[in-house]
């Protein structure tokens, strides 16, 4: 006889027990001991069939390959660049990856990209170790001019994104910015001043409301009056 | 026996007042405030990030790191001198030792996770206090834990075993007209919620091992109301508000 | 950590901030809370925004300096804990909580805000001294005021603690209903300039974007007690002038939410 202890969406904390017996499978972050399932981490339950996994409210950025991020170049060197991800794990965008074009062997790298600017960037290769390799060469990855950066805890991005991009969908028209979302939690906003600082205060709402219902009307609402 | 009544009114096994709650510190990753009658920790978590100095690195797993520190105007006495000294660094060593087995940062290679704890006011009890306000910042900010950690410290005060001491329940040959030749012993304790194994264990004073014993069970149940403090705080941020 | 440096300075060209704040307008709320600490004679939490500093007091009774037999003295400490921000690391005060310290401590040795003669008990013999040492708890910028604050709210909620008449020494655990003798509350408002412009209360960003920022202490009467440039920018003499008026004209209006600190 199994028996869950959880509903959808319930807070959970670490160690808390979600389910007994051998019928329930662990999802991500859970784990089993014995004929018990635990959660890992702070969090929302989700169940779905027989797997139980746990949806973090906040958490550490962990570098996938095919993950869109923004990044800084920290350092120039012979083949690259390196470049901060936001993360304890910095990443190599080596010369080849950075444009289509050809750079000549004594080209002044600083020219295309100097220190302290931001990219937006493909994630081509993680190892274990977390050594990062990064590209720009795919459309839309590309050095970051004008606007403004801001930075949010990186599980908040797909609600910030939001379902088939309906949230930030409606950021983008309601203030007429653009905005770029890097799965590290950095998220570049360009558009009017008075629409950037619109634009930042709703994602810093969707990122501190992010566990509640209702919440795409009340950003609607904020962008509706709020400005 | 002769400490019938404890000098505050409490029974026993009763805790002081407690008052916690999190996301206290803006600039960290995870934060968290917890009270214990007088006795106030401040923590904050920073991290996983890159590791300075470079050497400490481990290519296995992320390393947790924690420091304790009094404010300069937090002892009961005179001005404490700001800055590290040989029983901050203890108590910072044992409360990394008392979170580390339910942390698991094997997923953050050469990393490290900073536990920062700050103490704007004492009155005994400050390593549990830290280490239960650490164990809240780390699960605020995130970090895989198989478990929360609780802690608080118990005791004998003139033969009386009891939860959660205070300042002058640990010197209570001082201020207990009663106690003048009392034995006092004063055992802080961290607990592993689901497993009930202890992580932190240490002791000041004298008792014997069947009093040691029946002091550790006392501990067990006070710890159990300290987790429930701790897990209400975790959670009531995330409360849907009425609206 | 993000600064926006450039997008920064274009605005404030634009006469605009990343917040749309106006260049005087300080960020919400502005709260101080006393007596957060019962070990510390007297004690004080400020929030400007998002950045959180607190202020604590402890008095001793010393043996008062050769050269001023019959006065007490005072002394401000700063630290910038690593707690706060991740740009501070354990270890000795840096540069930055030096500075935060010295200029607090000028601003309020310089007024004779406490009457150090008043805290004489036995000239040549024993006297008060008072220490506040300051804390970061979040720094998100302009700790420069929020610290002056948070040290002008502890003195202010202080009580003196009982001395034992026969032994001499401090019962720090009882304390009198008997305040410090703070006589005056110069208030410090720090200017930041970024490309040209005088703006007040900058977040993070602002102030890594600034070229130079000057501390100001003043009094209720617009007289100045520390002023403090920094920042590796210039000033020129038309500017500090319009940041003095500027200081006073705020001042007045943090010494507003500073009055309202209830003392018991």
């Amino acid at each position: 006889m199994s028996e869950i202890l959880i509903e959808e969406r319930k807070i959970v904390v670490p160690g808390e027990v979600l389910a007994i017996g051998l019928d329930y499978v662990p999802g991500e972050n859970t784990y089993r001991e014995e004929d018990k399932i635990f959660s890992k981490v702070l969090g929302l339950a989700a169940v779905s069939g027989r797997v139980i996994k746990i949806t973090p409210l906040a958490g550490p950025y962990m570098p996938k390959v095919g993950d869109k991020i923004i990044g800084r170049i920290t350092d120039i060197a012979f083949s690259g660049w390196r470049v901060d991800t936001n993360t304890a794990y910095s990443a190599m965008l080596n010369v080849k990856d950075a444009t289509t074009r050809f750079i000549k062997k004594e080209e002044d790298l600083s020219k295309i990209l100097a220190i302290d600017d931001y990219i937006i960037v493909d994630i081509i290769n993680v190892t274990s170790q977390r050594l990062i390799d990064v590209s720009m060469r795919e459309l839309g990855l590309k050095k970051i001019q004008g606007g403004r950066i801001i930075e949010i805890n990186s599980q908040k991005v797909p609600r910030v994104i939001g379902k088939k991009a309906s949230m930030i969908t409606l950021i983008k028209e309601k203030t007429g910015c653009e905005i770029t979302v890097g799965q590290n939690g950095l998220i570049w906003i360009l558009g009017s001043p008075e629409g950037e600082a619109a634009a930042e205060r709703a994602i810093k709402m969707i990122e501190e409301k992010s566990h509640l219902s209702g919440l795409t009307e009340q950003v609607e609402a904020f962008l509706r009056g709020g400005r | 026996m002769v400490y019938k009544q404890r000098l505050d009114g409490r029974k026993g096994d009763e805790l002081r007042p407690m008052e916690a709650k999190t996301k206290v510190i803006p600039n960290a990753q995870g934060s968290a405030s917890f009270k214990i009658g007088k006795t106030w920790a401040i923590a904050a978590v920073y991290g996983p990030r890159e590791i300075y100095p470079k050497f400490l690195a481990n290519p296995k797993r992320g390393i947790l790191r924690c420091y304790y520190n009094m404010m300069p105007f937090s002892g009961s006495g005179e001005r404490i001198r700001p800055g590290s000294n040989r029983r901050s660094q203890e108590i910072a060593m044992v409360m990394t030792k008392a979170l580390e087995p339910v942390v698991d940062l094997s997923q953050y290679p050469n990393s490290v996770v900073d536990v920062f704890v700050e103490l704007p006011q004492t009155d005994a009890g400050t390593r549990c206090a830290a280490i239960s306000a650490a164990a809240m910042a780390l699960a605020d900010a995130g970090i895989p834990m198989k478990d929360l950690v609780s802690s608080v410290a118990v005791g004998m005060a003139d033969d009386k075993i009891i939860a959660d001491l205070t300042y002058k329940e640990e010197h209570i040959y001082e201020f207990n007209p009663e106690s003048l030749n009392a034995v006092v012993s004063d055992i802080p304790l961290a607990m592993i919620h689901n497993t009930k194994e202890l992580t932190l264990l240490q002791m000041d004073g004298e008792i014997t091992k069947e009093d040691l014993l029946k002091a550790l069970e006392l501990g067990q149940k006070a710890i159990e109301k300290v987790y429930a403090v701790q897990v209400k705080a975790l959670k009531e941020n995330f409360i849907e508000e009425s609206k | 950590m993000i600064t926006n440096t450039k997008t920064v300075k274009e605005l404030v060209l634009q006469n605009k901030r990343l917040d749309m704040r106006t260049f005087t307008e300080y960020r919400q709320p502005i709260e101080i809370e006393t007596n957060i600490s019962w070990t510390a004679e007297g004690s004080a939490k400020v929030t400007i925004g998002k950045t959180v500093v607190m202020a604590g007091v402890k008095l001793s009774l010393e043996k008062p300096y050769n050269d001023t037999p019959d006065e007490g003295g005072i002394m401000i400490n700063a630290e910038l804990l690593p707690l706060s921000s991740s740009e501070y690391e354990p270890g000795p005060p840096g540069i930055k909580a030096v500075e935060l310290a010295r200029v607090t401590d000028r601003g309020i040795r310089e007024a004779k805000a406490i009457d150090l003669k008043a805290l004489c008990i036995e000239p040549g013999e024993k006297a008060w001294f008072v220490t506040v040492d300051i804390i970061s708890i979040n720094d998100a910028g302009n700790l420069f005021d929020v610290a002056n604050l948070a040290t002008l709210a502890a003195l202010k909620a202080a009580k003196f603690p009982v001395v034992n008449q026969e032994t001499g020494s401090i019962d720090y655990k009882q304390k009198t209903g008997r305040s410090l003798p703070l006589t005056k509350e110069p208030i410090s408002v720090t200017v930041y300039k970024i490309k040209g412009k005088l703006l007040l209360d900058p977040t993070m960003e602002e102030e890594k974007s600034a070229e130079a920022r000057l501390t100001v202490s003043i009094d209720k009467k617009g007289t100045i007690s520390a002023l403090q440039k920094g920042g590796e920018g210039t000033l020129t003499i038309a500017e500090v002038g319009t940041i003095i008026d500027l200081t006073h004209e705020k001042a007045e209006e943090l010494r507003v939410v500073l009055e309202r600190v209830v003392v018991s």
